[in-house]
């Protein structure tokens, strides 16, 4: 953090100019943290920084108040450059209560400044956490630079002239907070207040009470003398291209590619889903455009789910089905009938930790060997990953084109960091948007010998292999497909062996044929001998570890793979022209299976799996370790 | 006003808008239009041969299109029932059928969509799909092929075997308690509950007609015979002599009667109410006299009449088995309802504009 000292002509405060702060919003369950963490976002997105976020949530709803497991903590990291990660460690911490303390302490760095609650530091809270004695009193804190600040109570007496109980009152001291950091980081508040405005409509004495305590807080910050420091970060104009931008969550980005897809298809969206965490979001957000012809069907059971996707994709829709790992285990027989069927079909796949329930609200990378393999039978599937919240817009689109010109199912891989963190994001015109139109097919296709014109459902494109789709109600084209091995052309059921074989390798021709763009490689040295490569959420730790590699002098290549099915086809050649691949996934090293098997290269894996993305300086330091030579 | 005319005016109104959004033809049709150039590979002697001739038969009546009708199956013998059928169709996985043709129906309202489905297929490993289908009132026309077997896996038991039933799976009798797909359907909220006997083709034929032309899930029960690993399973309802008491037909407004006829001509057992319990029970119409019997209300609000006929049929015999229209309310389709709320959201919010949608309330701009 580089800062300078300025005078603030309003009073007599200082401010400091920064150039990046990490601040995480840590509380119990029911304190309002994410929405905290929002609204902080929202704020710093208008002012024009770079932003990445990660929200970090316990599964349950509303676990034991003032436990460890019940702590629910958002962080946000902003800046006046180009950042790629939420942040290794937080600058400020706070705390609303003694767990959420004790929860986050270790990640802050000495000298770090953590604001707490102290109304909340009883002694029973304290108990209850393990704490012996009170750590704003007994020196532990000494290194840090501690604002112990009532929240409780200040919020309360702030909300003394409305009719709510101290309880309800209380309630409000999030946006007490949220008031207090705004002051400190100079954050504009217009949208906080019309964000709460409208959020309370139909409680406007709710409304009231959130903008007096938000203000309370604004003001506490500004009078209080223990805050004696404001801080400024300016726009990051400089990192971003010209345009118009928004912050966006990888799962609203998500969603928003969906409804692209469907408009520039112009086919109708069908979205069949079972609510799972971390994927709901998406259908609950394609819920609200039922005006642009969207429709979504929350089914009985995941299987459902897929299967009146595929039912609707039968009939000439955009079939979408949305998911998380344990999902896709129960969809996988009918992602086999999709690609026996040839028909459009997406299958989202918002990895969580695994095996079953796993950890549903922390993100993994371990269903990249289930979206390749997890199938009965040779039954490929292409597979689309994006690398950012951003890229989940692009990555839909893409993996529409696919499913559409090739006529298969497609899986998309994004995870809970990508669905729930955000980044700001440019908003593309629609005209630049790719076309995905298609043509159904509305007569025959073939001629037999004696000349009858028929329809044959499995005749393929000679380019992209992929056969007719003719739907329902088209005159002449009547016909029945199945997922019994066919014969290829008539689409009739065959069990002939030479058949099978041709099937079989034909399906794996038309995925392995799928276009995708070459791997690019970022080597501002020309002379790396090392290459990491990465897939999914990791680019943003990746990259931002290869910065620090190359600041410190040395010289590390990167590439990221966005096509995981088929790989892109420069990609044997690239791997090849390094001596040492390293890939940092958030599994037990499924990637690196993958290409040591497909290229016969060595590569390394660095992995994690503790249900939290990698941060920079730990992947710096793994770098470094398996390739000294790199700097 | 005739009295028919009356009962017609009091009937639900589905019948005249059930397949109103699904395009006619003005061809003539016959059933050999609706038989696909496959050869059909069901066991010689096989009851799904009359289903099909059935369906077939019947198909030309409805003058649809015939681009627009649908079957979709899910696994087992009968569902290869759309491989023969010269309209579009698809033969799926186990028990999937009811969600994949939701997903066809829910977004082509133009389509008819027939399911083709069997006892252990509907309700076993698809008992889930089945009861939320018809719960929604998905247009689906569910043609449930009982067999009470498992006939393409060669003999296994099945949920709607009797119990102690010996299979090769079973070799010292099934411990299961069957399903009754009736009472089942009814209990899942269907508004069209329907049984009828591959062998009797008229009958069979009414229960299609009339399922047709029920806008909502039709839930039709066909007994089916397998004469390979379960024949005679239904003989009780064939044979002549026995069906005159096993059989209850259901007419709608009609007295429930059957058995060796009375001195009315009608049959000899009445379905009455038992007053004191409230259940149903068959007596001798001699005794009770013809007033006590109770008249078929298909359309009945509740259920509960017709849960209870469907519990009549005693499972090891079938004996008072009834058959025809249990069930046909009138209920919103749940397409429909969708398409109402698409067309609401377009109504009250204008049709969706990408950019602005993209663009969203909260933006910046960098300048170039």
């Amino acid at each position: 953090m580089t800062t300078e000292v300025d005078q603030d002509s309003r009073d007599t405060k200082a401010v400091r100019r920064v150039d990046r702060v990490i601040i995480r919003f840590a509380g119990d369950s029911g304190d309002g943290m994410q929405l905290t963490g929002d609204r902080f976002t929202s704020e710093t997105a208008s002012l024009g920084n770079d932003l990445s976020t990660l929200p970090n949530f316990p599964a349950e709803i509303r676990a034991p108040a003032g436990t460890l497991p019940g702590v629910s903590s958002f962080q946000v990291h902003f800046a006046d450059h180009d950042i790629l990660t939420p942040g290794d460690a937080p600058n400020v911490l706070v705390a609303m209560n003694p767990a959420a303390l004790k929860a986050n302490l270790a990640d802050v760095p000495r000298g770090g400044e953590i604001i707490v609650n102290t109304d909340e530091f009883t002694s029973r809270a304290l108990a209850k956490v393990g704490y012996d004695g009170n750590p704003l009193e007994d020196g532990s804190l000494d290194g840090y630079s501690v604002h112990p600040v009532p929240l409780t109570a200040l919020t309360v007496e702030a909300l003394k002239g409305f009719d709510l109980t101290r309880k309800e009152a209380g309630r409000s001291k999030n946006m007490f907070a949220l008031g207090l950091l705004s002051w400190m980081y100079h954050r504009p508040t217009e949208g906080t207040e019309a964000f709460l405005r409208a959020k309370f409509a139909k409680r406007p004495e709710i409304a009231e009470a959130n903008l007096t305590a938000f203000r309370a807080g604004w003001n506490f910050g500004e009078t209080t003398e223990d805050f004696a420091v404001s801080y400024e970060v300016a726009p990051a104009s400089s990192a971003f291209p010209a345009g118009t931008y928004r912050n966006i969550s990888g799962n609203l980005a998500l969603a928003y590619g969906l409804v692209a897809a469907s408009q520039r298809a112009d086919l109708p969206l069908f979205l069949g889903s079972y609510p799972i965490t971390p994927a709901s979001d998406v259908l609950h957000e394609l819920s609200k455009h039922k005006n642009f012809g969207v429709r979504t069907f929350q089914a009985e059971d995941e299987i459902a789910g897929i299967g009146a996707a595929l039912g609707a994709a039968f009939g000439g829709s955009l079939g979408v089905t949305t998911t998380s790992g344990p999902g896709v285990a129960l969809k996988s027989e009918t992602i086999g009938l999709a690609v026996s069927l040839e028909l459009p079909l997406l299958i989202i796949d918002i990895q969580r930790g695994g095996p079953s329930t796993g950890l549903p609200t922390k993100t993994e990378q371990a269903d990249l060997l289930q979206a390749m393999y997890g199938r009965n039978g040779e039954a490929p599937v292409p597979i689309v990953a994006p690398a950012t919240p951003g890229e989940c817009f692009t990555a839909a689109l893409d993996a529409a084109r696919i499913a559409l010109t090739y006529r298969t199912p497609v899986f998309l891989l994004s995870d809970g960091y990508l669905a729930n963190g955000s980044e700001p994001w440019r908003v593309p015109e629609v005209d630049e948007l790719p076309d995905l139109r298609v043509q159904f097919t509305t007569a025959p296709n073939h001629t037999l010998a004696d000349g009858t014109e028929v329809f044959w459902p499995y005749k393929r494109d000679p380019h992209t292999l992929a056969r007719p789709w003719a739907v329902p109600g088209t005159p002449g084209l009547e016909h029945r497909i199945g997922g019994i091995e066919k014969q290829d052309g008539t689409g009739n059921i065959s069990y002939d062996p030479a058949n099978h074989e041709h099937m079989v390798r034909i399906r794996q021709a038309k995925t392995d044929g799928v276009t995708v763009p070459d791997a690019v490689v970022d080597d501002p040295s020309s002379e790396a001998r090392t290459l990491v490569l990465g897939w999914g959420s990791t680019y943003g730790p990746i990259t931002a570890a290869v910065r620090r590699i190359r600041r410190a002098g040395g010289r590390i290549a990167q590439t990221h793979v966005r096509h995981l099915n088929p790989l892109p086809a420069n990609l044997g050649d690239v791997l090849r022209s390094y001596d040492r691949v390293l890939c940092p996934e958030m599994n037990l090293g499924q990637l690196a299976i993958l290409l040591r098997a497909r290229y016969l290269v060595d590569v390394q894996s660095i992995t994690q799996v503790t249900g939290l993305p990698f941060k920079a300086e730990q992947l710096a330091s793994a770098f470094k370790e398996a390739a000294p030579d790199a700097r | 006003m005739p009295a028919d005319a009356t009962a017609q005016a009091d009937a639900p109104a589905q019948g005249r808008t059930a397949l109103a959004l699904v395009p006619r033809t003005e061809a003539r049709q016959t059933a050999k239009d609706f038989k696909s150039d496959q050869e059909v590979r069901w066991c010689p002697g096989c009851g799904d041969y009359a289903v099909l001739a059935a369906v077939q038969g019947f198909l030309p009546e409805l003058g649809l299109a015939r681009e627009n009708i649908t079957f979709v199956s899910g696994i087992g013998c009968s569902s290869r029932f759309p491989y023969y059928m010269n309209t579009y169709g698809m033969h799926s996985i186990h028990g999937r059928a009811p969600a994949i043709a939701t997903g066809l129906a829910t977004a082509r309202r133009d389509l008819s969509v027939w399911v083709v489905t069997g006892d252990g297929d509907a309700l076993s490993i698809g008992g889930n799909h089945l009861i939320h289908a018809l719960r929604r009132n998905v247009n689906l026309k569910i043609l449930l092929f009982n067999n009470r077997i498992y006939g393409l896996t060669k003999g296994q038991y099945s949920p709607t075997s009797e119990p102690g039933k010996i299979t090769k799976s079973t070799p010292m009798g099934s411990l299961d308690t069957p399903f009754n797909p009736v009472s089942l359907a009814l209990g899942a909220e269907a508004s069209f509950v329907a049984r009828t006997i591959d062998s009797d083709r008229k009958h069979l034929t009414s229960v299609l007609r009339a399922a047709a032309e029920h806008r909502g899930s039709a839930l039709v029960e066909i007994y089916q015979n397998c004469n390979i690993f379960n024949d005679g399973a239904f003989e009780a309802l064939k044979d002549k002599q026995q069906a005159q008491e096993a059989v209850i037909r259901l007419e709608h407004g009609e007295p429930i009667r059957f058995g060796l006829p009375a001195e009315d001509g009608l049959g000899g057992k009445g379905v009455v109410r038992d007053q004191a319990t409230g259940e149903l029970r068959v007596a001798d119409v001699a005794e009770v006299g013809s007033d006590a019997v109770l008249t078929h209300d298909a359309h009945a609000a509740t259920p509960v009449t017709a849960f209870a006929l469907s519990r009549l049929a005693d499972p090891h015999t079938l004996h008072r088995t009834p058959i025809g229209v249990l069930r046909s309310v009138e209920r919103p389709a749940y397409e429909d309802l969708m398409a109402e709320q698409l067309e609401r959201a377009v109504e009250s919010r204008g049709k969706g504009d990408l950019g602005a949608l993209l663009t969203g309330n909260d933006t910046w701009t960098v300048a170039g």
